[in-house]
């Protein structure tokens, strides 16, 4: 089975602080892999070594079996999309202007996106139901109708997989749902997904795999479940395993009925 | 979409042909077009000789360099605006004409040759713009879109003082078309399509660049080689206009407001709406500019007559924003 992302021994941190080191994982075609830490445990330093915004201070990130440092950007655009936390935008961007630019690494350096690629983020849109957002101003829609445009930007640079920094945070009960439920869609369609969440309910409900990150390394990475246990739980947060069981057992029975 | 796009072009063609035919020489449509029509045929034209010297040798130079120096100005303003995010820099604004017309002066008075000017102008810009970076990023926890204003002004002045103080070289500093010489224009044109050109063929990546970095980066784009290539092509346009006129302002910011409101913020519109817009403004003031009084008023007084309130007017409203 080749690995659409694969960690080997990687050390992570900027400069000469390492955050984090010996982390080794990696991930399959249409697998759902959650990233939990607390806050300053480095899962955004791991995103952003992983993306190769960082480069990482030991070991290697693969993509196919390749290290992807010689990769030029285009073609790691290719085959891993970036959702970013939604923000405002500087510009007042159309939806559809925005989700145009995940086609940068297919247009040709001196083209604008043609008919094809507007055929695609066309059905990036429709794929998010937010095809009725086309022409509206990305600056003026709602916060959780532009973490869906942003997800559809990255959907549109048709990648094997998407890394996610907290896709659910800042947003309403109801688009967190949405958002959740349009991950579960995704992977169905084979796409592998790489996220990270503040809330161990979404991960153990979405998730084929949780990995922990804390105290410099990589804790633990398995089935949700046996994972993701209020032991576990505790220790990676610093709170007490009763404080834990009473904040997730309404979703931990739910999810064993 | 295309009916407007015809009908800024048409309106182009009219400011232009307004243009040839008014001053204190007014040539009538009809002479104008034989003159044209004999040019293009290699017929004789029938005209007097006046007609023949005023349309050829002072008109045409003098338009085509506003359409030229209009277009670069317009079009380098919207570029820096995109690729620095910031809606209130312009090229005058960020010191690059300053820079400009510090290195274009200094080879007027060394009496070097007109590539030596050019060449000046481009390093002096390039200084510029580079001093104005450095210095933002220095301050870089203050509101960066004040910062690079301020910093902007900051280095304008310092390269621009010395040159205010010898009242000859002043009034060239204001800008003008009156004084381009055919010589000049063809002398300056490769310089400032040099700049247009990578402008226009990468104006869709200019979107790219108004994201955040790490964004544009994910998306697969070069970051820094491109804007590197931008900043360098909008920074040649505008030294390349600056040799030939001098320091016309505020067309680089007021003409890509203008285009945004008319085609919206999205570059592979906005970059040629700015181009038509900035020809077409420019050609329009300097028309003005030779005929609304006796004497001839100062190109870079009337655009500041349009474009210094239109600044404050933008400064107001994204204060009033946040």
């Amino acid at each position: 089975m080749s690995a659409v992302l694969q960690a080997q021994a990687l050390s992570i941190g900027h400069g000469r602080r390492c955050v984090a080191q010996g982390l080794a994982f990696a991930l399959a075609p249409g697998e759902v892999l959650c990233l939990l830490g607390a806050n300053g445990s480095g899962k955004t330093t791991l995103l952003r070594t992983l993306l190769g915004l960082l480069p990482p201070l030991a070991g290697e990130v693969r993509c196919s079996g390749q290290d992807v440092a010689a990769w030029p950007r285009a073609a790691f655009a290719r085959h891993v999309g970036y959702v970013p936390q939604a923000h405002a935008g500087l510009f007042p961007f159309t939806v559809e202007d925005v989700v145009l630019m995940g086609r940068a690494a297919r247009v040709g350096r001196f083209s604008a996106p043609g008919a094809a690629d507007r055929q695609v983020a066309r059905r990036c849109l429709e794929m998010l139901g937010i095809a009725h957002l086309r022409a509206s101003v990305y600056t003026a829609i709602s916060g959780g109708e532009r973490q869906l445009a942003l997800i559809a930007r990255a959907l549109a640079q048709e990648p094997a997989l998407l890394v996610m920094d907290e896709p659910t945070a800042s947003l309403d009960f109801g688009n967190q749902i949405r958002v959740l439920e349009h991950i579960e869609r995704l992977r169905a369609g084979g796409m592998a997904v790489l996220m990270t969440t503040h809330q161990p309910e979404h991960a153990l409900r979405i998730a084929d795999r949780i990995a922990l990150l804390g105290g410099g390394r990589l804790v633990a990475i398995g089935a949700p479940r046996a994972t993701a246990t209020p032991a576990a739980l505790a220790a990676l947060y610093g709170v007490s395993e009763s404080a834990v069981a009473a904040s997730l057992s309404p979703f931990l029975d739910r999810m064993t009925a | 979409m295309p009916l407007r796009w015809l009908l800024a072009v048409a309106l182009l063609a009219a400011v232009v042909l307004a243009a040839f035919a008014s001053g204190k020489f007014s040539v009538a449509p009809g002479e104008l077009w034989r003159a044209v029509a004999a040019r293009l045929t290699g017929a004789q034209s029938g005209l007097p000789a006046a007609v023949e010297t005023v349309v050829w040798s002072i008109r045409l130079p003098r338009v085509a360099a506003g359409l030229l120096v209009g277009m670069a100005l317009a079009a380098a303003g919207a570029a820096y605006q995109g690729m620095f995010r910031n809606p209130l820099v312009s090229p005058d604004i960020l010191g690059v004409s300053a820079g400009a017309g510090l290195g274009a002066v200094v080879a007027i008075y060394l009496g070097l040759p007109i590539a030596a000017v050019q060449a000046l102008a481009f390093a002096g810009g390039l200084l510029a713009v580079g001093a104005v970076l450095a210095v933002a990023g220095l301050v870089r926890r203050h509101d960066p879109v004040l910062v690079l204003v301020l910093a902007g002004v900051a280095v304008g002045a310092l390269l621009g003082d010395p040159m205010a103080q010898l009242p000859t070289i002043t009034f060239w500093l204001l800008g003008g078309l009156n004084a381009v010489t055919p010589a000049d224009l063809a002398a300056t044109a490769p310089a400032l399509l040099a700049g247009l050109v990578p402008m226009a063929l990468l104006r869709w990546r200019i979107n790219l660049l108004g994201l955040p970095d790490e964004e544009a980066l994910a998306l697969g784009v070069a970051v820094g080689r491109l804007r590197l290539v931008l900043v360098a092509a909008a920074t040649l346009a505008t030294a390349a206009a600056v040799s030939l006129t001098g320091i016309i302002g505020w067309v680089g910011l007021v003409v890509p407001h203008v285009a945004r409101l008319l085609v919206g913020p999205e570059f592979s519109r906005l970059l040629p709406a700015s181009l038509l817009l900035g020809g077409g403004f420019l050609v329009a003031a300097d028309t003005l500019a030779r005929t609304v009084a006796p004497i001839e008023v100062p190109l870079g007084i009337l655009t500041a007559l349009v474009g210094a309130p239109f600044f404050l007017f933008l400064l107001a409203r994204s204060g009033g924003r946040e």
